[in-house]
């Protein structure tokens, strides 16, 4: 073995505990990470009347998660994901309605389902450029949304799913007009789902993941079955996206073609594009940020709303969300960012390490 | 015994142009083989039928002895082809740390482990370091990819290869674009190469090729042109004629 000259003189068993120290380092939680979940478990207690709406951002934040494993960390980019948004959100809800009350079970069921979807779809996405993949999601999403208006018998159509009626969350907490069941139940499986997609993104499949991302041709080169990589996560994605939608019409006990529509898709990645893809958080912070500025702006100027939200997607995307925040920690001197091209041009947005 | 890589015949056309003709060709075990010839000589064609990213339109390969002609790139890498690329193809936004240690646990079966943290596997760990030490990456590993020296991107580049541990490794003009400053040290690195590996060098710098390599074979117009010892490939007055000189005028 050729030893390394300008190596310090560690021995080569404390550079490789040095290694693996820096390889593990990245599966531990940050006391940020633990703060943040902390928070909103407090929410809970500390924050009754805003239950309703905090469902709400746990269920975007779920479903944003799910488009940014795909996005931020394989680089599949979709215009799209609310077909499996809204195909969990159905299956749900129609499991509840003939008959299905208990809800953990109906998730389990709508989340199987959509995994299925998402798999028999993932080869439509394996080739062709980004423009190719954006025009066939959303061409899928919207062949669901035309399915689901005219399958009325099934599916309500255009009226709706009516009639789902739950039964109690592992068969104690009842669903009360408060949401507070609905917030603790959203928060609990959007959590426990977080928990293992972190866990993914640091293993070695994570890795591979990341490298695809980066370069498909490299990812080959090292004997990466690239596409089987991109049917697993896709499949793993569609079944987050579905189990999101799944708890939307559990806990609002209503589902509407809404959920399929374009906007839902759009939103979506508005919400990550918010909060930054490729290192998981983004999708919750970026739910947050989204529902508290569609709020505002919406109790400011009811109707022009949407006019400041595309005004802040222009910049955020225009500036670049990485200069933004390297401006913000730069007026902290201890955490400067490093001197380096952090401009440089990436197909999707870098990830940082978790 | 069987040649480390074997070609039979092998004929690759693209509609009416033969960019590999007939080439029937053996990578000895533990060789040290350069592949040479004039631009447009097909010498890429080639790299891209043996490592599948082409099919070709007739003819065989073999690894070890067996047939690989119909496998998919990536399972030619699983049973120990690796190449380099002539132009850096690395994950700009990962560090060489990641970087190898994809390629380590990739081949230790850790691709489809998705439970365990990266570098919870002590083998994979201190194959990592043997890496880094050998490639002399051992103090940039936390660097993001796209900030290193390039002379350093290039170790990289054939570090990822060689972590897919391969019984044979393809390296395109490893020192290419690599300023004088640096070269040394790649060049030092690749003749460290262990002698189990047989390496096939596609190279146009003939420095390099008399320095590292025992045989070569000149390719010209997709088809062998001739094969011997640098000695006798040099003397040729035939290569001289279609390479040697052109590469004296370049």
């Amino acid at each position: 073995m050729h030893a390394d000259p300008t190596a310090e003189t560690a021995t080569p068993s404390s550079t490789a505990d040095a290694v693996r120290r820096r390889l593990v380092r990245k599966g531990r939680w940050s006391v940020a990470e633990i703060a943040f979940w902390l928070v909103a478990a407090a929410t809970l207690v500390f924050l009754p009347e805003r239950h309703l709406i905090l469902n709400e951002i746990a269920i975007i934040g779920l479903f944003a998660l799910s488009l940014d494993l795909i996005l931020g960390y394989a680089g599949i980019v979709s215009l799209g994901h609310a077909a499996f948004f809204g195909f969990g959100a159905y299956a749900a809800g129609i499991l509840a309605k003939h008959g299905l009350a208990d809800p953990l079970l109906g998730l389990a069921v709508a989340s199987l389902a959509t995994a299925l979807l998402g798999f028999a779809t993932s080869f439509l996405v394996l080739r062709g450029t980004d423009l190719t993949k954006l025009m066939v999601t959303l061409g899928v999403a919207l062949l669901l949304g035309e399915i689901a208006n005219q399958a009325s018998w099934l599916t309500g159509g255009a009226d709706g799913l009516q009639g789902i009626s739950m039964g109690p969350v592992l068969g104690l907490f009842e669903f009360d007009i408060f949401g507070t069941t609905a917030y603790a139940y959203s928060l609990a499986v959007t959590f426990v789902l977080f928990v293992i997609a972190r866990r993914i993104v640091v293993s070695p499949f994570g890795l591979s993941l990341r490298s695809i991302r980066d370069n498909p041709l490299r990812a080959r080169a090292v004997g990466i079955p690239v596409n089987r990589r991109l049917v697993a996560v896709y499949t793993l994605a569609a079944a987050y996206a579905g189990v999101a939608g799944a708890l939307l019409a559990q806990t609002t006990q209503f589902v509407s073609l809404d959920v399929l529509a374009f906007h839902r898709s759009a939103d979506i990645m508005l919400v990550l594009v918010i909060g930054g893809a490729g290192y998981l958080y983004g999708g919750l912070l970026g739910a947050i940020g989204f529902k508290i500025l569609q709020d505002i702006l919406s109790a400011w100027t009811p109707q022009y709303w949407q006019f400041w939200i595309g005004l802040i997607l222009v910049v955020l995307v225009l500036a670049g969300r990485e200069r933004l925040t390297d401006r913000v920690k730069a007026l902290w001197p201890r955490s400067r960012p490093s001197p380096d091209g952090k401009a440089q041009a990436l197909p999707v947005t870098p990830a940082r390490e978790v | 015994m069987a040649a480390a890589l074997e070609t039979r015949g092998l004929m690759k056309r693209f509609g009416g142009l033969v960019a590999t003709d007939n080439v029937t060709f053996r990578l000895e075990q533990g060789a040290r083989h350069a592949l040479i010839g004039p631009n447009g000589a097909g010498k890429t064609t080639l790299i891209n039928l043996l490592t599948g990213v082409l099919k070709p339109t007739s003819g065989q390969i073999l690894l070890q002895g067996e047939d690989i002609t119909g496998l998919r790139p990536e399972r030619r890498v699983q049973r120990g082809l690796a190449r380099t690329f002539q132009i850096n193809q690395l994950f700009p936004a990962m560090t060489p740390l990641e970087t190898i240690g994809l390629a380590v646990s990739e081949r230790l079966g850790g691709g489809r482990d998705w439970w365990r943290v990266t570098g919870s596997r002590r083998e994979i760990v201190d194959e990592i370091v043997e890496i880094a030490q050998r490639f002399r990456l051992a103090d940039v590993l936390d660097e993001r990819t796209s900030n290193l020296a390039y002379g350093k991107q290039r170790l990289l580049e054939i570090a990822v290869a060689f972590a897919c541990r391969p019984r044979v490794l393809l390296l395109d003009e490893p020192a290419a674009g690599v300023p004088e400053a640096e070269r040394h040290e790649l060049l030092a690195t690749v003749a460290a190469l262990p002698r189990d590996v047989s390496v096939l060098l596609i190279e146009h710098d003939m420095d390099l090729v008399f320095s590292f390599a025992d045989r070569i074979s000149v390719l010209v117009n997709g088809a062998l042109f001739t094969e011997g010892s640098v000695e006798e490939v040099s003397a040729d007055p035939r290569v001289r004629a279609v390479y040697l000189g052109e590469s004296v005028d370049e």
